[in-house]
């Protein structure tokens, strides 16, 4: 039986109506579009690199409430990490959405990320939470198509 | 005695008891989420009755053949059977003649049908093709690849606030250059029922032909394309409670035996030379190939199904489905009504303040509420009422006023779990 408070997690409705670093950087150095068309998520994702840190991070777009507080999860975790934790986090939040539901998760070293959990009891949902994330992804390798994971 | 067995009765029975015609429907006896299926999304596909089930698995259980081929007696069997559901569908339609019917996929292939075959005769450089700001991707793209290939433009009559075409813009766009006018019966994201027979009217004495998107029009009762004056309709078996991969392409016989092949093959040919081939006469030009025999006899028994409906009853029971759900969704400060035509089929499309359509779909699943949400095939009517998606419940005759209720309570739940 899946929980609807565990996909509508008190951090997630939070971070969809109020969501951080919403806003468009003045000098980002890298850049991606992401946007699943059927469901309609777009987002927008700027970065600022200092060497090999991201020194700021932004996002625009729309959608449902998991994208979006997806997306904004994301741009507090990953600011001031260097690209390669940063990948190294896309990796395990990737692992933790298409995880089987039930299996036991490592979410130690996640912190606020742990709120995305519950998407993977909700299949069609997965690619709402991991949109922001593929596309952070795109960015960071500077990707020139724009991304979806319809 | 004899009195009382002349007098009438004192409870007559209803004319449409929908507990009754539910139990005709074995997936509405389902659960969904652990809890009793409340089935909103017919505007996508229906549900089938036992009646269709029963007759398809018949059909390929005794009666299974190749049609118009062997000379057996079970391949005049599946040939008879075939063509019975053809003659089924004239009658749904009100055809002149069974020859006025095509088999095809569903409404997506009747469109695409008609923009090849009468775009590459009747389409030169500069003629126009009439649109609505309505309709759904399917009677949209087929004319924009047509248009785009011979030259020709694309038209599109704008609605209003309500969704209702604006006739009078309607008739400035018609002209002597619009060859087709290609407009939906019933708008699937909207509900409105356009007027098929003033738009007929004012497109012939312009001397543009009108083929009309019936898919979501058939699921509401028989049409009658002769009293429209239509050149051609268009309608999808699954959602007219039959089998997917079915539907019905109706054209004049004028029309008809004008248009060029759409895809060559067997059976659409009456002589084949490697230096020339003559083409069978319709409907038989238009089905190249092995068509869906047993999705063709299928949809021949949800005809029948319908056929047995006191259209009359069930169209009051919409009508009271529609209004109840317009007034009880209507009333929740958080929604908001989108397409709220004053002549509408049993369709309402809604948002919810600060949710996302999806969001609102996953909470009321969890209901066991199946409802459609997203832009369903229709962007340009998002775009017109400035939303990047709708939640939409959709109603066919098997629904009631419990699963209204249902929706509602659903619908209070995605508020509460949002303002948490």
């Amino acid at each position: 039986m899946t929980d609807l408070s565990d996909l509508f997690q008190q951090i997630i409705v939070e971070h969809n109506h109020s969501p951080r670093n919403f806003k468009k950087l003045v000098h980002p150095t890298r850049e991606a579009d992401g946007a699943n068309p059927l469901c309609g998520d777009e987002i927008k994702l700027e970065v600022e690199l200092a060497g090999d840190r991201i020194a700021d991070i932004g996002f625009q777009g729309s959608g449902c409430a998991i994208s979006q507080a997806s997306a904004s999860l994301l741009t507090g975790a990953v600011q001031g990490k260097s690209t390669a934790e940063a990948q190294e986090l896309f990796r395990q939040v990737h692992a933790m959405l298409t995880s089987a539901p039930g299996t036991p998760l490592d979410t130690a070293k996640l912190g606020k990320l742990a709120a995305l959990a519950g998407v993977r009891q909700f299949p069609v949902r997965v690619k709402c939470a991991s949109l922001p994330w593929h596309t952070l992804r795109a960015a960071l390798e500077s990707a020139a198509e724009p991304v979806t994971t319809e | 005695m004899t009195i009382a067995r002349h007098a009438p009765h004192a409870v007559p029975r209803p004319a449409f008891d929908v507990d009754e015609v539910r139990r005709d429907f074995p997936l509405l006896q389902t659960t969904a989420r652990g809890k009793p299926l409340v089935y909103l999304d017919n505007a996508a596909t229906s549900q089938k009755p036992h009646s269709v089930i029963a007759r398809t698995e018949r059909y390929y259980a005794a009666e299974n053949a190749n049609v118009h081929r062997g000379v057996y007696q079970l391949s005049e069997h599946a040939t008879a059977a075939y063509e019975d559901a053809r003659e089924k569908a004239r009658g749904f339609l009100n055809a002149a003649s069974a020859r006025e019917i095509v088999f095809v996929r569903g409404t997506t292939e009747a469109i695409n049908l008609v923009a090849s075959s009468f775009g590459h005769t009747a389409l030169q450089a500069g003629d126009e093709v009439l649109i609505t700001a309505m309709e759904h991707h399917s009677n949209i793209v087929p004319w924009q690849l047509i248009c785009a290939e011979r030259g020709a433009v694309l038209r599109v009559a704008p609605m209003n606030s309500k969704g209702e075409l604006l006739m009078d813009e309607f008739a400035r766009l018609l002209g002597p250059r619009t060859k087709l006018v290609a407009v939906a019966h019933v708008s699937n994201s909207l509900g409105t029922i356009n007027p098929v027979a003033e738009i007929v009217r004012l497109s012939h004495a312009e001397g543009a032909a009108v083929l009309v998107d019936g898919a979501q029009a058939a699921p509401h009762g028989p049409v009658d394309v002769r009293a429209l004056g239509v050149d051609f309709y268009t309608v999808s078996g699954h959602k007219m409670f039959g089998p997917t991969g079915i539907g019905l392409l109706y054209g004049t016989s004028a029309r008809l035996e004008a248009l060029p092949p759409y895809q060559g093959g067997g059976d659409m040919i009456k002589t084949v030379t490697f230096a020339k081939t003559t083409y069978a006469e319709p409907p038989a030009k238009f089905e190249a190939g092995t068509p869906n025999i047993a999705g063709a006899v299928g949809l021949g028994a949800a005809i029948d199904y319908l056929r047995g409906l006191d259209w009359d009853a069930v169209r009051a029971h919409e009508r009271d489905l529609l209004s109840y759900a317009t007034g009880r969704l209507g009333a929740l400060p958080e929604v908001t009504l989108v397409g709220t035509a004053a002549h509408k089929a049993s369709v309402v499309s809604f948002t919810v303040r600060g949710v996302h359509a999806h969001d609102v779909g996953t909470i009321v699943d969890q209901e066991g509420v199946a409802i459609r949400t997203g832009h369903h095939c229709t962007q340009p009517v998002m775009d017109f009422f400035g939303v990047p998606a709708t939640a939409r419940a959709s109603f066919a005759f098997y629904n009631t006023r419990a699963d209204v209720d249902a929706l509602v309570s659903a619908v209070q739940k995605v508020t509460r779990v949002f303002a948490a």
